[in-house]
């Protein structure tokens, strides 16, 4: 069984068709890319993934998106149990402003979890497996806004994995980072896709070919090719693929 | 025009010439073989530095693309292609001018031309400048098809070269005096087949290059 099944969405804004008709299916501890350009609907696909779109007036979805075989509009289901399978790191890091014990700590807190020692357990698990815990291990009552903006998102993600997710929606999450944040970043991917699956938008070419195992072009809301990121970034099937990641596009 | 496009256009630009230079070393090194011409293979030998400098040249534009652009696809493969053809080409004027320093190192040699002609060297040299034009002609235009014929031509090239050992010896033991100058002829099919074989090698090259397609040793898979 594939994590994530897409299957014949299609979604609008209003009107307007913003995805027409994909079909993607990522398989577990796969990381998946997701590329285009702007407007090509693959951020809107990401959030699709987790019902981040839910919220915004005159929005539609047809066809069916199953995670771990649940169908995720189904009516029966919880969005925020959802978003405990499905976590998600932005663009920007968006701490909270609270200390970065508490940062982590938030999503099992609201979850009702109250014991305190599985709390520190899981605080401590995660920021190790964001690779943030030995800088910050000292400091855990500090604000997290005195972390560097490249610590502040792997805060995010620490965060994001306290609650365990299976798949982690990354949008753009090295785009805000200097060189070595963003290398720390994708190091980091390639160490969580041991556990976890990861699907993530960027806009950067050489990101998505050294993290992702398959890539997927988005054009005018259509899925225009899905393969494995050797294929996509040597021998691309169709030309609009090879215009896009070569430059030629437009 | 994107900087890279700029980029790969004069990389293109530099192996054209660098071809056709290395095109005039086998033709003139034939030339020279065949009429005992010294002040040809001198022409050769003086022209080996411009193919080394050329090949230098474009090892370097292909070191800097790779390092500042990060091409992908069929730039990715137009610049490999061009690492490999540029390897090939210089190994094939390396052949070129050692028929010509066969020439000049040995002022004295004389080659009957029954054997010359019984061994159909001439049909040889021709053979292996074919093919470098139309692999030439197949990178200019991108028409992998053209390069087909190249690994055909190389067979042909194989069996001239596999024919000649025999009809030496047989040749050698009617003229023992001419013993020492039919050594030297084997040298000149023994590199006139080695220049067929990196023929074929750009061939596969272009293959690679435009249909992304990976010829050589085909039958067998990529170690995991």
């Amino acid at each position: 069984m594939s994590t994530i099944d897409a299957r014949n969405v299609d979604f609008y804004y209003g009107n307007f068709h913003t995805l027409k008709n994909i079909n993607l299916e990522v398989q577990k501890s796969e990381v998946v890319a997701l590329i285009g350009p702007s407007g090509c609907g693959k951020s809107t696909f990401l959030r699709l993934l987790n019902r981040m779109n839910d919220l915004i007036d005159g929005v539609s979805i047809t066809g069916t998106i199953l995670i771990n075989g649940l169908d995720i509009y189904a009516t029966s289901v919880r969005v925020d149990e959802l978003r405990k399978e499905v976590g998600m790191v932005f663009q920007k890091p968006n701490p909270f402003p609270k200390s970065i014990f508490d940062n982590v700590a938030y999503g099992l807190r609201v979850n009702g979890v109250k014991d305190k020692a599985l709390i520190e357990q899981r605080v401590e698990e995660s920021l190790k497996s964001a690779a943030l815990w030995g800088e910050v291990k000292e400091k855990m009552k500090k604000s997290a806004f005195a972390l560097s903006l490249g610590q502040q998102q792997r805060l995010c993600i620490a965060r994001a994995l306290a609650v365990k997710p299976k798949v982690i929606l990354m949008d753009e999450p090295a785009s805000a980072l200097d060189p070595i944040s963003t290398t720390k970043i994708e190091d980091l991917i390639h160490e969580l896709k041991q556990d976890y699956t990861i699907v993530i938008v960027t806009h950067n070419m050489q990101q998505a070919s050294r993290v992702s195992d398959k890539t997927a072009y988005f054009y005018l809301g259509e899925l225009i090719e899905y393969d494995k990121t050797t294929t996509i970034f040597t021998n691309p099937q169709k030309l609009s693929t090879q215009n896009y990641i070569t430059g030629r596009f437009g | 025009m994107r900087h890279l496009e700029h980029e790969i256009l004069a990389l293109r630009q530099d192996l054209i010439e660098m071809w056709k230079l290395v095109i005039t070393q086998v033709t003139n090194a034939g030339e020279a073989i065949l009429s005992f011409d010294q002040e040809l293979a001198i022409k050769v030998t003086l022209r080996e530095r411009k193919v080394d400098a050329f090949e230098l040249k474009i090892d370097n534009a292909c070191e800097n693309i790779l390092a500042l652009y990060q091409p992908v696809a069929i730039d990715l493969r137009f610049v490999l292609a061009v690492l490999k053809i540029n390897a090939d080409l210089e190994r094939i004027a390396d052949f070129a001018y050692g028929i010509a320093r066969t020439l000049i190192s040995h002022p004295s040699l004389i080659l009957d031309a029954e054997i010359i002609s019984e061994t159909n060297l001439s049909e040889m040299i021709d053979q292996v400048k074919m093919m470098l034009s139309q692999g030439l002609e197949a990178f200019e235009t991108e028409k992998s098809e053209l390069a087909s014929t190249i690994f055909s031509e190389d067979n042909t090239v194989d069996e001239i070269n596999g024919k000649a050992p025999e009809l030496i010896a047989q040749y050698i033991q009617y003229n023992p005096d001419r013993a020492f100058d039919c050594l030297h002829l084997i040298g000149v099919y023994r590199k006139m087949e080695r220049i067929g074989d990196h023929c074929s090698n750009i061939a596969e090259e272009i293959f690679f290059y435009v249909d992304a397609k990976i010829l050589k040793h085909s039958q067998i898979d990529i170690l995991e």
